[in-house]
């Protein structure tokens, strides 16, 4: 089966303005094919204003074991954060 | 004319009454979980058409029949519907075979229903138009990629379109009922349809590397409730409920 129907990842755009955010996966043999099941799976309900696919295995992901290296060391660098900025009254609104 | 134009609403809503409940025979059922939710997607659209037809056909028949009583309580020859759609799920060529057959008409038809005299037949056009288009564009996707596919794939492919290509000249009938309702500017002479229909299917026939069957004659007779044996045990299925507890609501 996923010989000839391999996984693809699917990215629905809720409204124009918002960015595409992952809504599942599912098995097709092509991108056509995907992008028709990622309509008919996950925006049944209205909630989708444009579609993505992407093939599973062409997303390179971070290694969960390297998870302490690459996310941990952030953790006391709490300066990144803006929270310690005044913001003079005139700027308004950030 | 109001009895014209009932027998003529009631073929559309037959059509696709028969048609949805085809494909919703696949729910759980469907090669894929995927294909699943499309054909009942379809099935669906199909069924939102059929009820916005039997409802508009009963008000125009005035004896007070609803949508329920147009879908359930009639006997198989009053149901007036085109034999394409009552043919069988022989296996998932022929369903997409007959829809692939069935929508590559009513795209052109619905949109030609846009100029119709008729307020509640455009407003039922103007929404199932957009339906269809997507139910074109998945079956002719999956005639593709069935017909250049396998060399099973290939071969049940050919089976089905072949098989069913005897039903799809009847789509095209102009009978009184019709023609009186052309002639008031109501309906769509589906006979005009013919050229657009053929030039879509040879398009993704010869896309799948297909070559289009050629029909010896039409199998025609459903509009006048003359069925293949097929429609019995579909309708048997779909009235059960009702001819076993009359009147049940849920």
């Amino acid at each position: 089966m996923t010989e000839t129907t391999p996984l693809w990842e699917v990215f629905i755009r809720a409204r124009n303005g918002l960015n595409h955010k992952h809504a599942g996966s599912l098995h097709a043999a092509d991108a056509e094919l995907a992008l028709q099941a990622a309509r008919d799976v996950y925006t049944r309900r209205g909630e989708g204003q444009s579609i993505w696919v992407v093939r599973s295995s062409d997303i390179v992901a971070s290694d969960p074991q390297d998870k302490d290296m690459m996310f941990e060391p952030t953790a006391t660098k709490i300066y990144r954060h803006p929270t310690f900025y005044e913001i003079p009254d005139e700027v308004g609104n950030m | 004319m109001s009895d014209d134009l009932f027998r003529y609403v009631l073929r559309l809503a037959d059509d696709h009454l028969i048609l949805g409940q085809r494909l919703g025979e696949w729910c759980g059922k469907a090669p894929s979980l995927e294909e699943d939710l499309a054909l009942a997607n379809i099935g669906l659209d199909c069924l939102g058409q059929a009820r916005a037809l039997f409802t508009y056909a009963g008000k125009v028949e005035g004896k007070g029949r609803d949508e329920d009583d147009l879908a359930f309580l009639r006997p198989e020859r009053e149901y007036c519907n085109a034999l394409l759609v009552e043919q069988p799920n022989r296996d998932f060529a022929w369903a997409i075979a007959r829809q692939f057959y069935f929508s590559a008409f009513m795209l052109p038809f619905w949109r030609a229903m846009g100029k119709s005299t008729d307020d509640d037949l455009r407003a039922i056009a103007a929404k199932a138009e957009k339906e269809v288009a997507y139910h074109l564009r998945h079956s002719a996707e999956w005639v593709i990629r069935l017909g250049d596919g396998t060399e099973e794939s290939r071969r049940r492919m050919i089976a089905a379109l072949e098989e069913l290509f005897i039903y799809t000249g009847e789509l095209f009938e102009m009978d009184d009922v019709a023609l009186a309702m052309v002639s008031e500017g109501v309906a769509v002479d589906a006979s005009e349809l013919r050229d657009e229909w053929r030039r879509t299917v040879d398009g993704v026939l010869s896309e799948a590397h297909l070559t289009a069957p050629e029909a010896a004659y039409d199998q025609t007779g459903g509009r006048e409730g003359r069925h293949t044996e097929h429609l019995g045990h579909l309708l048997s299925e779909l009235q059960y409920m009702q001819r076993a507890y009359p009147g049940l609501e849920w």
